[in-house]
């Protein structure tokens, strides 16, 4: 039971904090430009296809340099040429033009790569186990994905609060036309923000692409989640997705690994009963209903407290 | 979130010519929707009708949604996949039990189904508009299209769950085992459809619709609950989905999980959006429009789905109106009859704008081919002309098309946009165009 908690809550930390990688880039974009892009997590995907690629080409290091910054030109020429272009349209066909996008991203990603699995190995030189725990070998990969999301963490929070250029950032969230006012190029802040976010959204594809699955699924897997991360978190609150980011990623790690159901709780149902309802919802295991509980969370959340756990504004 | 869809229609001036013009566009589609069949007498082309009827009812059920209300829903596909699974479970009951219900009213079952579980869903979904409503029903979706898979007994797991509906109590002598009679029973129910989501729009609560989505707080003011209209036009555009759910239920004897994907609720939304929202008939064309690219594209190329995204993307950042718009925009100079001065400007762009077209085209197919085709499969054929791949003679092609094409059709478009300046300006002092 200790070793499922300790590893569990290794592994939903890991999860979380890549999950908060995608969902601050999101959140910052959202919060300026008042657009969801519904294309974050098929960045993520690029990233983690151009990660593969890249590291095949020239190995798994510069890769890990350079496909984010390939991405994030992508997600740059994307904002000046397409989102800036759109935005005179309004918001709902800010966010169409994101969602047509992750769909051409995806089709893209399948007809140069296809659609099977990527055989994107973890570098040779991290290959070994870091740890021993409770008779379980802890790679030593994973403890580099943390390392590598902490770093991140923490060189965004220094930036965004303690540089000039965080500042303009944080004031162009909340007071996006006092800064214009101010004589700050908001439309080149905007470019280079999504840049950024894109960006993180990469770097999270290349070091995840070795751990999971690459696969041209992976965003239309991911995507819907980091939606909910930053809902349940509050909408534009930087805060509240990396609390919502670790509560999800901790919910899903336990629930997947979790056995438990009603039927084992409360003893099997009588069998003369037959199949109906009842016996599929008596017998489904936690772990089976681990990929909707982040869903059930959102909608939960939406009911009881709209603007997200630490939300100011409602839409 | 309402700037797309700001420039709904004005309401019907009621002169006689004019009501006389309205009534005659409909009895004209009715009467294309009966004889179609006839015309075109092929088992495939019956297939084809009947599914872009199925699509029309869901694509106009959506714009009661997004064109009418201002909601955009990432999840309407919910509601026509649960119409689907009740009407089956249905059909299954009435032979299991021999109720003398006979095929033809089934639609209803799957209307009230999604109806009911709009009831349930909706009052909690729409009580915030925007982004907040659009993240809910995308979530919405996801959790029904997860469960689905869970509970097994009621939605038949993967395989989903089968039905006959040849097995259902006869009326007037039809079986509706050929393809023809299972069309004009989709027909029939287009037909009502279509007319009574019509009707909605020109009721109070339909005027109130529109209210909301332009300016809720307004709506406010004078006395209304904007979120009890919302939910109002979300629990009928749950029934009409349910309607075209049932419908598609009965034309395919199958309902899988598949009916209430993300992929269903995508595809209703790019044919909405195509078509344009900010008209009646935008999604009908759209509609139409989809569901021949699903079915012709699919033959033609293997990265068909790539096409259908670019053209949603050129639809939402060039034309955000739709085709409906794009028809509409002509038809004050078509009455000032200015309309000849922009038409040389069309036939001089179509010429780099096609070559541009091609251009792109062979570079996706080229790149396609390059990387997924073996050996002997890398000759791709375009419009019956063989190109290698593998070639870099192609491949330049391909990049000079595409990149010539685009600056010299931007000049030609450039032309179009004097041309129409020069077109409206007329119409406006012959007092056509406000």
């Amino acid at each position: 039971m200790l070793e499922l908690i300790v590893i569990s809550t290794l592994n939903g930390v890991l999860f979380g904090m890549l999950l908060f990688l995608l969902s601050s880039g999101l959140t910052v974009i959202f919060s300026m430009m008042g657009v969801l892009n519904f294309a974050h997590a098929s960045f993520y995907m690029l990233g983690a296809f151009f990660g593969y690629q890249l590291t095949k080409w020239i190995g798994f290091w510069p890769a890990l340099i350079f496909a984010p910054l390939l991405v994030s030109l992508i997600g740059m020429a994307v904002e000046r040429y397409g989102l800036r272009q759109t935005h005179k349209h309004g918001h709902v066909a800010e966010l169409l033009l994101t969602f047509g996008l992750a769909f051409a991203i995806e089709q893209v990603v399948q007809m140069i790569w296809g659609k099977l699995p990527m055989d994107y190995r973890v570098p040779a030189i991290l290959d070994f186990p870091a740890f021993t725990i409770f008779s379980t070998n802890y790679p030593a990969y994973k403890m580099f994905m943390l390392l590598i999301s902490v770093a991140i963490f923490i060189a965004l929070l220094v930036t965004l609060k303690r540089t000039r250029v965080g500042l303009i950032v944080q004031a162009a969230l909340t007071h996006p036309n006092m800064v214009a006012h101010l004589g700050h190029n908001v439309g080149r802040v905007f470019m280079l923000v999504f840049g950024v976010g894109t960006a993180l959204a990469a770097v999270a594809g290349v070091i995840a692409g070795p751990a999971l699955v690459t696969q041209s699924d992976m965003a239309a897997l991911l995507g819907p989640i980091l939606f909910v991360v930053i809902v349940v978190g509050g909408l534009g609150s930087l805060p509240g997705a990396f609390v919502a980011s670790l509560l999800i990623g901790l919910i899903q790690t336990f629930a997947v690994s979790m056995n438990g159901s009603l039927a084992s709780l409360f003893g099997p149902l009588d069998p003369s009963i037959g199949p109906s309802l009842l016996t599929d919802i008596w017998n489904v295991t936690i772990a089976q209903i681990a990929p909707i509980l982040p869903y059930v969370l959102l909608v939960l959340v939406l009911i009881v407290r709209p603007m997200g756990l630490m939300g100011t504004r409602e839409s | 979130m309402t700037d797309v869809t700001s420039q709904a229609p004005s309401p019907a001036q009621s002169g006689p010519a004019q009501s006389l013009g309205f009534y005659a566009i409909w009895a004209v589609c009715i009467l294309g929707v009966i004889l179609l069949p006839l015309i075109f007498t092929s088992g495939g082309s019956h297939t084809t009708f009947s599914l872009i009827g199925i699509a029309i009812i869901f694509a106009l059920s959506y714009n009661i949604l997004l064109g009418q209300t201002g909601l955009l829903s990432f999840g309407h596909a919910v509601y026509y996949g649960l119409g689907g699974f009740l009407a089956v479970h249905g059909m299954n009951a009435i032979v299991a039990h021999e109720l003398p219900v006979p095929l033809p009213f089934v639609p209803l079952i799957g209307g009230f189904a999604g109806l009911v579980f709009a009831l349930v869903i909706g009052w909690v979904s729409t009580q915030r508009a925007g982004t907040v409503f659009a993240m809910i029903s995308l979530g919405v979706g996801e959790l029904v299209a997860s469960s689905s898979l869970i509970l097994r007994s009621f939605f038949g797991g993967e395989a989903g769950i089968t039905t006959n509906r040849t097995d259902l109590p006869t009326i007037f002598g039809l079986s509706f085992g050929p393809q023809i009679q299972v069309y004009y029973l989709i027909a029939f129910w287009l037909v009502i459809s279509a007319i009574g989501m019509y009707a909605l729009t020109r009721t109070p609560l339909g005027r109130m619709c529109n209210a909301v989505r332009d300016n809720p707080e307004r709506v406010q003011f004078i006395g209304y609950d904007p979120h009890v209209v919302r939910y109002l036009a979300f629990c009928f555009a749950g029934f009409f989905a349910g309607i075209a759910g049932a419908l598609a239920a009965i034309n395919f004897e199958i309902a899988n999980a598949a009916y209430l994907g993300a992929v269903q609720s995508g595809v209703v939304l790019f044919a909405a959006f195509i078509g344009g929202v900010s008209y009646f008939f935008g999604p009908i064309l759209g509609a139409i429009v989809v569901t021949m690219l699903q079915l012709e594209l699919a033959d033609i190329t293997s990265v068909w789905q790539l096409y259908f995204g670019i053209i949603f993307i050129g639809i939402v950042m060039f034309a955000p109106g739709g085709i409906a718009s794009l028809l509409m925009m002509h038809r004050p100079l078509l009455r000032a009859g200015t309309l000849p001065m922009v038409l040389p400007s069309y036939l001089i762009a179509i010429v780099p704008t096609l070559l541009f077209a091609c251009g792109v085209i062979l570079g996706i197919e080229v790149l396609g081919a390059y990387s997924q085709g073996s050996a002997d499969s890398t000759t791709i054929r375009l419009f019956r002309i063989p190109f290698e791949a593998a070639s870099p003679m192609t491949w330049l092609a391909a990049v000079v098309l595409t990149i010539g094409g685009f600056f010299v059709a931007r000049m030609t478009w450039r032309g179009i946009a004097g041309a129409w300046d020069r077109a409206a300006m007329a119409a406006r002092e012959r007092g056509y165009l406000s």
